[in-house]
């Protein structure tokens, strides 16, 4: 334990002040794009792995950063600990702005906001023993040079984390431990230098069920006697569950809720949200695999569906969640798979003809038919199709359909951002509460 | 009707002085159109368990026991013949689905190179349909048949893996940890499409997990894995709701869901296989060993045609010997001695 710190005497205003800050936080990547793309001067994209977050972190609290990967929680874990930089926006840590700092004045934050990674394998040098690894942190910041004091220290947190007695575990290399071992031996490391913070990026996804609650439980012991602040990121709603004081859940770089662990869990209000709960496996026998799970995947983050970014998946999308072009694509080609090897798809297929000109996402729809087809033949078959699923929420989003000039025109309803708003204990970004235009 | 039994199989591994036992004297039995879950934490044998099925060990493993399949005994059978079996009688499908597909050929290419081995009087339109028709059943349209395994996310290519090994109508197919590596939205399509196995192929399944909870949902039957041996086994409802190996039941306590109400894990580690522990394997880990567990290996008892265990715990007393149904003790387990 650091004295300095200890000794501290608590401001009022500082413990009503959020630990960490983060305002409209946007962190992109450019993605490059082949060297085909460059030759022709195409532009290559940007991924907005974070696309304007704001929350605040709270001392003493347990945050769980949940969702799918690409989802953008570990960019924004990232950023906050200076490992990705910010493309835009705030992060206030302990009232210090830290998003433009040099890396050289960061390493002062470092000191007080540490990391554990989900991979303990890839974390700890190899060539380095344990007692090194973990005492390590006390020479990149210089902090103590005297031998003994060190050995002793790192002794001292090596058995605090449960590698007892320490003399077994300080000479032997990471190959020597197993999953569970060498992540107790991170968090040693991350702690050793008495930081006020922790992320957490999904520190128990890789090891064995049986090791798994121990870990956790280790981590809400050292929380309490070291007072700390966790940032916990995780796909797993379950462990969040044990762990959390609040929830964010995150899609596509942006978080569509946040709250209180016990309001999520209990009245889950966002449909991503209730999806990801509904396809956690309960070892209930009674229970059979989920089958009104949303459709496909997370998309492509360079490219992510206008409006609410989860509507191509949503059950209960409707107007004004954001239809456009590349939904009608996913509708037919979902419909052909299904179907395939069928009487009557292939003709369907040929029908559209090319699809392509459908991945320019856009509201307005203009189709031009393959040669020797004319519009109000297509129009005729997306009647009937729709006629054949009129619960598909797509059809809900479509203001018109019609055969116009040489195209198939179809419009549909402008697409509108969601942003998060209260609704009861929770804050949503979703069409279906609040006041956002139907 | 079985489609496969499994009979006294022992798996071993490295040196013929310091073998690795991975699996250890093994029977199980699949059913026509059954979904049986193999479960265990990693290094319990379950994925050797899968391979050796299948023979598809790596070189340097030795096996013998039985495994039956359609009259034959698989072990000692040639690679050539085994090659034959493999796709139209016995599929596979594996965690990581981009390491087994040819980034260079197009989906179309693969498929056409799976009916041309193993079914070569299909014409070409007839591969293609059947192709099509079942990349369909698994969600992935026409429209993208001509393309290659980088275009498809991860969740599509474990699609993609799943049609390749059913296209050829496969009578069992052995799935080792289709789902690891996928979200869990993903992960619950896949599974849905796994069980609608038997009713969409008549395909039988065994599914190799660490979940239980994926157990529960998907199987029929489970059998229970630790260090080689398979320890219970029995339908799905029964173990779950009244486990009989105390190692089944500290499992199923370990396992992580929203109803959990009580974190709880199990001490210690899985022990090498090299040199695992006298009498029963799991005894240093049990809550429950009694003396007898250290000294010999348990009996296994069956209750009925479909449930049997290995455990002291249900006898027989009469193999018991005198005193060795009293508490076992021992040092007691570090706190990170684990996993």
């Amino acid at each position: 334990m650091r004295p300095e710190a200890a000794e501290l005497p608590p401001e009022p205003e500082a413990a009503e002040s959020p630990l960490v800050s983060i305002r409209d936080l946007r962190t992109y990547y450019s993605i490059r794009g082949s060297f085909a793309d460059r030759l022709v001067g195409r532009e290559a994209g940007v991924v907005r792995a974070v696309d304007g977050v704001s929350l605040d972190i709270r001392r003493g609290e347990v945050l769980g950063l949940v969702g799918e990967s690409g989802s953008g929680k570990t960019t924004l874990g990232r950023t906050l600990l200076g490992l990705a930089r910010a493309t835009s926006g705030n992060v206030d840590f302990e009232g210090q702005e830290i998003t433009r700092l040099p890396e050289r004045e960061f390493r002062a934050v470092r000191r007080r906001m540490q990391v554990v990674f989900q991979d303990p394998h890839a974390s700890l040098n190899p060539a380095m023993t344990i007692g090194q690894s973990v005492g390590h942190p006390f020479q990149i910041h210089g902090l103590e040079r005297n031998r003994d004091r060190l050995r002793l220290r790192v002794s001292e947190m090596l058995e605090r984390v449960g590698l007892a007695p320490a003399e077994a575990y300080l000479d032997k290399y990471p190959s020597d431990l197993s999953g569970g071992q060498k992540q107790r031996a991170v968090i040693a490391r991350a702690l050793i230098l008495n930081p006020v913070m922790l992320v957490a990026d999904e520190p128990v996804s890789m090891l064995d069920m049986s090791v798994r609650a121990k870990i956790l439980e280790l981590l809400l012991a050292l929380k309490h006697d070291f007072d700390l602040t966790y940032l916990y990121i995780t796909h797993d709603l379950a462990t969040a569950r044990f762990f959390c004081d609040r929830i964010a859940i995150m899609y596509l770089g942006r978080i569509v809720e946040i709250g209180p662990a016990a309001a999520i869990y209990a009245d889950p209000k966002h449909p991503y949200t209730r999806a990801l709960l509904r396809a956690i496996p309960e070892p209930d026998p009674e229970r059979a695999v989920p089958r009104d799970l949303p459709r496909g995947e997370v998309p492509d983050a360079a490219r992510p569906p206008l409006g609410c970014h989860f509507h191509p998946r949503c059950p209960n999308a409707f107007e004004p969640c954001g239809w456009e072009s590349r939904d009608l694509r996913e509708l037919l080609e979902a419909r052909w798979a299904r179907d395939a090897g069928r009487e009557g798809v292939e003709e369907e297929e040929a029908l559209f003809g090319d699809l392509s000109g459908l991945d320019v996402p856009s509201p307005e729809v203009r189709f031009p038919p393959p040669r020797g087809r004319r519009p109000d033949e297509i129009v005729a078959a997306l009647e009937r199709i729709r006629s054949e699923e009129p619960g598909e929420p797509f059809w809900k989003g479509v203001e018109r359909l019609e055969a116009q000039d040489a195209h198939v025109r179809l419009d549909f309803h402008p697409p509108n951002d969601p942003r998060l708003e209260r609704t009861g204990e929770v804050d949503v970004a979703c069409h279906l509460y609040g006041s956002a235009p139907r | 009707m079985s489609v496969l039994q499994v009979r006294r199989l022992r798996v071993y591994y490295g040196t013929p002085a310091q073998p690795v036992r991975a699996v250890e004297d093994v029977s199980l039995e699949i059913g026509e159109r059954e979904v049986v879950g193999l479960v265990g934490e990693s290094g319990c044998g379950k994925s050797t368990l899968g391979r050796g099925i299948l023979g598809l060990l790596p070189e340097g493993a030795r096996a013998d026991g039985e495994v039956l399949y359609g009259g034959r005994n698989l072990i000692g059978l040639s690679p050539k013949e085994l090659r034959r079996l493999r796709g139209p009688d016995l599929g596979l499908v594996f965690q990581e689905p981009m390491t087994r597909l040819n980034p260079l050929s197009r989906i179309s290419e693969h498929f056409r190179e799976t009916l041309k081995q193993h079914e070569s009087r299909l014409s070409d339109a007839e591969m293609r349909r059947r192709s099509l028709e079942t990349l369909g059943r698994m969600g992935i349209p026409p429209t993208r048949f001509d393309q290659y395994p980088h275009e498809f996310s991860g969740g599509m290519r474990q699609r993609i893996m799943i049609a390749l090994a059913l296209v050829l109508r496969p009578k069992l197919l052995v799935a080792d940890e289709p789902t690891t590596s996928l979200d869990v939205i993903v992960e619950g399509q896949i599974l849905a499409l796994l069980a609608d196995l038997k009713r969409d192929f008549g395909t039988a399944l065994l599914l190799i997990t660490h979940n239980l909870g994926i157990v529960a949902e998907s199987c029929d039957r489970i059998a229970v894995m630790y260090a080689g041996k398979i320890v219970e086994e029995g339908p799905v409802r029964d173990v779950f709701a009244n486990p009989a190996h105390p190692y089944t039941r500290e499992l199923l306590r370990s396992t992580i869901s929203l109803e959990t109400t009580e974190l709880h894990s199990i001490p210690g580690a899985p022990p090498n296989l090299i040199d695992p522990p006298p009498g029963c394997r799991f005894h240093p880990r049990c809550p429950d060993a009694m003396r007898v567990c250290a000294q010999l290996e348990p009996v296994e008892k069956r209750f009925d045609q479909v449930r049997r265990v290995q455990c002291w715990l249900h006898g027989p007393e009469s193999r018991v010997p005198a005193g060795g149904e009293l508490p076992l003790e021992r040092e007691a387990i570090g706190v990170a001695d684990e996993a």
